[in-house]
This record gives C-alpha cells, structure tokens and sequence, in this order.
C-alpha cells in the first residue's frame, strides 16, 4: 500500500496554460490547452510496446513472485528532465530501441507478455519511464486494497487473508469509438499546443498535457491508446453536440477596430467558458500521493473527493516547483467505480466495522451489506451473513 | 406583397427555388468529384453528388444539360453525359438538338482517358439506344489518331466499338478482335506493338504507359526503362515520375513552363521544404509564367485585390486529393497576382515565402479576413474549405457586421471560393449568409467563378443565370473542335487526375 501519510489535499489549477475554442465532431469536442512558457527542460516521448498484455511487478524483482498489476499496456511514457533549467534532447530511438525493456515472455494465455519492472522506472540519471494511466489505475486499485484490520467475525476468510486481492477494474481503449478516431484525426492542433480537454457528449471524459508542443503532437495519436471510462461508449450513440457558436453584439460594432476586439473577446470568453466545463478537474480539490521526486519535479498521482454526487477524477501529474503543470492525464471513473470507491472509503473509515460504517452512512447494517453486495463486494462478507441480511431486508 | 395575386407568390417562389437548386449544382459541379475529403469519406461524396445529378435532371433537364458548358470540372461533366444519354426519351423535341451537340462537344473536350470511360459506363450501365451509338460513332471519328487510341486504350476501346457494332476502318477490328498475335500490320504503330511484344527494342516507340506493361514482361530494369523511354513521356506523365526517377538515379527533363497552374501548385508543395528552399527562384517563375499562361484562357482585369489564404491542418486535404486545398490556395495566389493592378495576400499562418507554406494549424479565418479588410481592397478572394475553429462562427460574425454595419454600400466585395465539396450540405461550406460561396476544384476556374458569384449571392433572378448559362452553351458550340483536324497531339490532358 503507497497510501499513507504521504498524500495530502490540494487544487490544481492549470497555472502556465490557457484554453483555446473547442473542436467538434459529432459527440466528441476537444478543446486544445495551450502554453506560452516552454523553457524546455521537461521532454516526454512514447515507447510502445507491442504486446498483448502487460504485467507490472510492484514489489520485488523482475520475475519474482510479489504483487503484480496486470493489463494491456500499449505504451509507456519516457520523461527526460534537466534540474538546471536547460533544454534537453528527447531520447532517441538510436540510443535504446524501443520496446527493449522489461522482458518478453512468448507463452501463457496471451500470446506475448511483457514483464516490467515498476510503474515509474528509473532508467538514468535524468530518465523516468512511466505507465500513463496504469500509474493511475494502479493507484485506485490500491485504494483500502488491505482489507480489514480487525478480524470482524462478519468477513470471509479471503478476505482476512488477502483483503482484496485480486481486485480488478476495466475501461475503454480509446479505438472503442470510432467518432472519437475521426476527431483526433481531424482536429487542428495549435502551434504551441500541448495538450488537450477531451468531452464527450459535453461531459468531460479525460485530460491530456505534456510539457512540449512537439511532445504532444507526437503523442496526439496514442490518446487512441489510452483509457477512458463508460461514458465513451454510453454517450457514444448521442448525436452530435452543438458546435456553440458565440455571437457579437450590433450595437458594440462601430468600426473595423470594434470588430476586431469583439472577435478577441470571443476568443477569450471561449477560454474561460472551456474552463467552467472542465471544473470537475480544473481547480478542483483533489488528494495527491507523490510518486517520485526528479529534481524540481514532482511526480504525483490523484484523486477527487470520491463523493457518489459529483463527477470523479483520478489522474497522475508531474508539478514543477512553482505548481506549473508539466504533465496531466486524467481519467473519468463511472459511477459505479465511484460507488464501489466511495464504499471502501467509508468502510476503512469506520476501520471496516459495519455497524460503526452504516451509521455513518445514517443506514442499517443490513442495507450496507446488500449495497457491498450490488456493488461487487460480495466476496468479502461470509455466505450465512449475507443471506441473512437479505432474507431480512425482503421479509420486511 | 400585399394586394398581389397568390398565383405571383407562389411563382416567385417557386422562381427562387429553380435559382438556388441550380447554383447549388453548379457549386458542386464545381468542387467535388466523389473523391474523399479531409472531412468528408468518399462514399458520401459519392452519394450527395448522385443524388444532386439526379434532382437536377428530373426537375430542369435544360438547365442541366447546359451545365455542361458552364467551366465545371471533368468528373461532373461525365456524368451529366452519362445521365442524359441514359434518359434520352425524357427530351423535349424542342431541346433535341442542342443537347445532342453539346454532349458531343464537351466528350469531345474531355482528356481522352475520361472520355474513353465515359464509353466504357455506357456499356457498363447497357445504354445502347441510336443517340447513344450516334454520339459514340461521332466521337471516334473526330479522335484525331485512331491507332493511338487502339494501343493506348485498346480494351475500352474494344469495348465501345464492340457495343455500338462499329466498322472501324482499315485494320483497327483485326487488331481490337482478333489481337496482334494473328498477322503482321501495315500501320506502323500497330506493328510496333506487336514487335515490341517479341523485341524489347520496339517497346520505346509505344506510349509510355503500353510500355510500362511490357517492359515488365521483358524484365527491362527500371531506370535503363526510365532513361530510353523518356522522349515519350507526356507532361503529365513527366510530373507523375519526378519522385520514382530520382529515385532511380535518373532524372527527368520537366519543362515547368508547360504544366497548368494548379498542377503546378500541387507538384511544388509535394516537394520537400529543403529542396522548394533550394529550387525557390526557378519554380516562383515557373508558377508566375503559369498564371499569365492559364490568364491567357479567360482574363478578368481586376483592381485592388486582398486574397485571405487557408493553410491550416484541413488544407492538407485527403488520400484522394493530397494537399488539393492548399494548392489551389497557392496557385489563386500567384493567379490573382497576375491579374490584380494591386494585390496583397492574407495567409492564415504567414509562411517566409508562398511557396514554402505547409498546411498546419488551426483554423483562424478572422484574423486574416480583418487584416484584409483594413487594407480597403475592392475584393477580398477568400480560399478556403468553410470550417472556422478559433473561435467558431468568428469568420461568419465578421462578415455579417461587416456587410450589414461597415460596409453596407459595398465599396468592396467578399467572394468565398471554396475547393471541398461538404457532401452533408450538398454543397461548399459557406462562411456566413452574407457572403456568396463557390465552388472551385483548379484556381484556374478563379475568372470563371468570379463571374458566377453573383449568382450564388442571391441577388440576380433566375433569367439572368438562364441567359448566363445560354450565353456560355453559345460560345462553347462556336468554338469546339470539328473533328479531323489532325492537330490534336496524341497525349493525355494534363488538366484532369486519371480516375
């Protein structure tokens, strides 16, 4: 478990960056983040690995036995930093072909597997690779992943043992939506771009930014590979969104300079009007655990509030000294991962005693059970207990 | 309208409809040829087109057919000559014998290739009715090298002389029938074809294309091939290899001067950055030379003229047509350069130089078109494909105030040319209602377009676009060939991409 007292409560507000108008294609709209300062020193690239899965030790070594993640991981991300401040060269493929790391297994279930080792890797002295997302996902998988502390008699003997273990979350590649293909492939991007808010059906879905423009115009494509969650697919036979098309006042235009400043204001309305729609990462308040520290970065990883109500985020990001946002990738939990999320937070709080849990949920413990049970943790409570909740709840 | 009769209501209206149905088609006559588009895939394109032929058809078979000489590009006029010889019983007694001579003038004016497609659709779509024949017969006997012909396009051809039941004259059906194998020919190209099936010396004698083929069967090298069959090449051909023979270590003489202008364009921005760089001074003359050379075809003199240039992402065009919107935007660039006493262009993204722009990021159409605006031009040439992000709608706002609050006593002039064809919209994207859009596929259609605009505008009623277009069917039948002459080189246009 990486949780602990370690992470603490912040904002992040998207210092250095400013939005442009959005681009839309059917459902899909995608609003380019844009930076002026690029000082250059953080470069990130893509490595693709092109096996059918992937497994990440966490502990231990490389083919020891230990905790593992497992998942299809199409990429990773290799960070270049210089603590100095000055520019760096990206690497290149001559120095390390791709794909190189880890080792490659070719039996199992899969027809290749790639072992690696870590989820933030050091590979030299100013080189991270990092798993985007799975960093993330790792994380959020790891939420409470211990299980109960106190031998409640009420939990299943696994779940004493091995608390959650294994606990396991699916999502969407980015290829499950073909009007999501097309944008990408159609969208414009800005000369000093290096990022981007996606939306679907106008509910924000994930946010990508890296440190460079030419960092990101290379990994416009793979935002394909990466995951989103539900709403991708759930919203994905909508129509198409409003292109919102902003107006400008008659009265205010008197001549060619009004015209020109009322198409800046435009512009600038855009940007602000963006920005309220992605409040639910933008500036939102989020716990952050650190990662790794490189110099005067911070590798760091998220999460919002977990409330069942609002839309939740978890995301990892990399922060330099003064809060500037150098790399962002965000991910959209549906509301059945909130839920499922939201439960185990309640329960680690009560120190996973139903009673102490259902009251503050201001619930009965047998209701809680059936709600552990509809949200998938069935598992962890023992059979009898179970069904006497429920022959209980349908009695009444 | 008060006080008037309903009857004249309806009748003005029904007027108004026959208006915009027809710029409406002649806008997409203009612009689109099924291809894919950056936006748009290509069976859409397909779609929309089909359906549009076949409204106009139905409902204004006159004007359709006069289409046909309205300058619109090769693809649309294929087709209206497919879709009028398919329906010839619907034609008035009346109309008879101009459509009859217009489908033969403007077959006759198509590249041979289209043409001989055309032919080939007839049988394919089993229109066999006596204009048809009538019309096919004509066409072949006013093709100036009949031989040629029979090499180059042996198999259409065939197919057309086989399905009009023609008599070739002298040994053209041994050779289309019964092949080279079965004797020896007296015409001299028939039988440089049949030797260069057996000796690889007699291949260099052929068109390039019948050579490529048997080059192969002789396992000629490729660039050995390349260097002997060179002084055959056509210009089109020329162009099309300049990439595989440097290649090949062999370069190809290219005489720039020859080739159209947005061809030209088009070839330009192919090249890599280094080497335009290098070339900058040989192709700027070459384009410039180009522009007077197409100007020399249709010349409108025009006074002070802002042109707003798109060469954003989207100009980059599709699969199908690389870079198409960029190089039209290029080549009206140098055209309106020629033609304007006094001339500035407006690029979306300044390049160092013209011919070094790349067709990268975003949309910003606005801030061009105000910086053209403030220079008080007389016409402002808009090239573009419609779409505008940054911010939306910011391109329509501006021209709408622009015209209604700035500007109301037009003291200048916005055109919108546009090379996409949107096939959702049946038509070129616009830029706002206020500001008249038309359809373009080569810059070279710029003059002709200009003078289409007002129609597409809204302002000018339905007799006026009749009189246009009959004006237009007139000089057309006056000046198209009479077949025989002999003139006519044995080569491929170099307007048209093969299909």
């Amino acid at each position: 478990m990486k949780e602990g007292g370690k992470s603490a409560v912040r904002r992040l507000p998207l210092t250095g960056l400013r939005l442009a108008p959005s681009q839309v294609w059917g459902s899909i709209r995608l609003v380019p983040v844009l930076r002026d300062d690029i000082p250059g020193d953080l470069r990130i690239t893509r490595r693709s690995y092109d096996e059918d899965a992937g497994v990440v030790s966490l502990q231990g070594g490389l083919m020891e036995p230990g905790l593992h993640y497992a998942s299809y991981v199409p990429h990773g991300l290799v960070v270049d930093w210089d603590d100095k401040g000055a520019a760096v060269t990206p690497e290149t493929r001559l120095r390390k072909p791709e794909g190189k790391e880890g080792k490659s297994l070719k039996h199992g279930p899969f027809s290749s597997t790639r072992v690696l080792h870590r989820m933030v890797h050091r590979e030299d002295k100013h080189r991270l690779r990092l798993l985007p997302m799975h960093l993330t996902m790792e994380g959020f998988l790891a939420l409470y992943f211990g299980g109960p502390q106190v031998a409640w008699s009420e939990y299943s003997q696994e779940a004493l043992s091995q608390g959650l273990n294994p606990r396991s979350e699916w999502a969407y590649s980015g290829w499950a939506s073909a009007a999501f293909a097309e944008a990408l492939r159609i969208f414009e991007l800005h000369e000093r771009q290096v990022g981007m808010l996606i939306f679907q059906a106008d509910a924000m879905l994930s946010c990508a930014i890296v440190s460079h423009p030419e960092d990101y115009r290379a990994l416009h494509r793979a935002l394909l590979e990466d995951f989103y969650g539900d709403l991708l697919v759930q919203y994905g036979f909508l129509g198409d969104v409003p292109v919102l098309g902003l107006g400008v006042e008659d009265a205010r235009v008197n001549s060619m300079k009004d015209l020109r400043a009322a198409v800046e204001r435009m512009r600038t309305d855009w940007a602000d009007f963006m920005g309220f729609m992605a409040e639910g990462v933008i500036g939102a308040e989020v716990v952050t655990s650190p990662v790794y520290e490189a110099g005067p970065f911070h590798l760091q990883r998220f999460i919002t509030g977990l409330s069942p109500a609002e839309e939740n985020h978890m995301g990892e990001a990399i922060l330099r000294g003064d809060g500037t946002v150098e790399y962002l990738k965000t991910y959209r939990l549906s509301a059945a991962q909130t839920r499922r999320a939201y439960l185990l937070k309640q329960l680690a709080q009560g120190g996973w005693s139903l009673e102490r849990t259902a009251e503050q949920l201001k619930t009965t413990r047998d209701e809680l059970i059936v709600r552990l049970r509809n949200a998938g943790f069935g598992y962890l409570l023992k059979e009898h207990v179970l069904k006497a909740a429920e022959t209980r709840l349908t009695r009444r | 309208m008060k006080g008037e009769p309903p009857m004249d209501i309806a009748g003005a209206r029904a007027e108004q409809v026959a208006r915009e149905d027809l710029v409406m088609f002649v806008n997409a006559c203009f612009s689109c040829t099924g291809q894919r588009e950056f936006y748009n895939d290509g069976r859409g394109q397909a779609v929309s087109i089909e359906f549009l032929h076949a409204y106009i058809l139905g409902n204004y078979r006159r004007l359709y057919t006069r289409t046909l000489a309205a300058g619109i590009n090769h693809f649309n006029q294929a087709q209206i000559i497919l879709n009028l010889l398919a329906s010839g019983k619907q034609t008035p007694s009346a109309d008879r014998h101009e459509e009859g001579a217009l489908i033969a003038a403007a077959l006759r004016a198509l590249p041979p290739q289209r043409a001989y497609r055309v032919l080939d659709v007839l049988r394919e779509r089993r229109i066999n009715n006596r204009r048809s024949r009538a019309i096919v017969r004509e066409f072949l006997n006013g093709r100036a090298d009949l031989h040629f012909d029979a090499v180059k396009y042996r198999s259409k051809l065939r197919a057309a002389v086989a399905h009009g039941h023609l008599k070739l004259p002298g040994e053209l059906n041994p050779f289309l029938f019964h092949g080279w194998r079965k004797r020896v020919f007296q015409a001299p190209l028939l039988e440089t074809f049949r030797r260069a099936h057996y000796d690889a010396s007699a291949l260099f004698e052929l068109p390039y294309t019948v050579a490529e083929g048997l080059a192969a069967k002789h396992q000629l090298p490729r660039d050995v091939f390349l260097k002997k069959i060179e002084p055959r090449l056509t210009a089109a051909e020329r162009l099309r290899l300049q990439g595989s023979a440097t290649r090949a270590q062999g370069a190809i003489a290219l005489d720039l001067g020859r080739t159209p202008l947005t061809r030209l364009a088009l070839y330009v921005l192919s090249l890599p950055l280094e080497v335009r760089q290098e070339r900058l001074t040989e192709l700027h003359t070459a384009l410039e030379r180009a522009a007077v050379n197409s100007l020399r075809r249709a010349s409108v003199p025009l006074g002070r003229v802002a042109a707003v240039l798109d060469n954003s992402y989207s100009a980059s065009g599709s699969s199908e047509k690389r870079r198409r919107p960029l190089g039209v935007a290029l080549a009206a660039h140098y055209l309106l350069a020629a033609t304007a006493r006094e001339y500035r262009a407006f690029w979306m993204h300044p390049p160092e130089h013209p011919l070094l722009s790349r067709a990268r990021g975003q949309t910003d159409l606005a801030s061009p078109l105000l910086n053209a605006l403030d220079w008080m031009p007389e016409l402002v040439v808009v090239v573009s494909d419609g779409y505008d992000n940054d911010p939306p709608n910011a391109v329509a706002e501006v021209t709408r105030l622009f015209r209604t609050k700035l500007d109301p006593a037009r003291r200048t002039t916005i055109i919108h040319a546009n090379p996409v064809f949107a096939s959702e919209l049946y038509a070129p994207r616009g830029i706002g209602t206020h500001v008249p859009t038309v359809g373009v596929r080569d810059a070279e259609d710029l003059p002709t377009v200009l003078g289409f605009a007002r129609f597409a505008e809204g302002a000018s009623p339905l007799a006026e676009l009749e009189d246009y277009l009959a004006a237009r069917v007139r000089r057309m039948l006056e000046h198209a060939p009479q077949g025989h002459t002999g003139t006519e080189p044995p080569e491929e246009s170099l307007d048209e991409e093969v299909a």
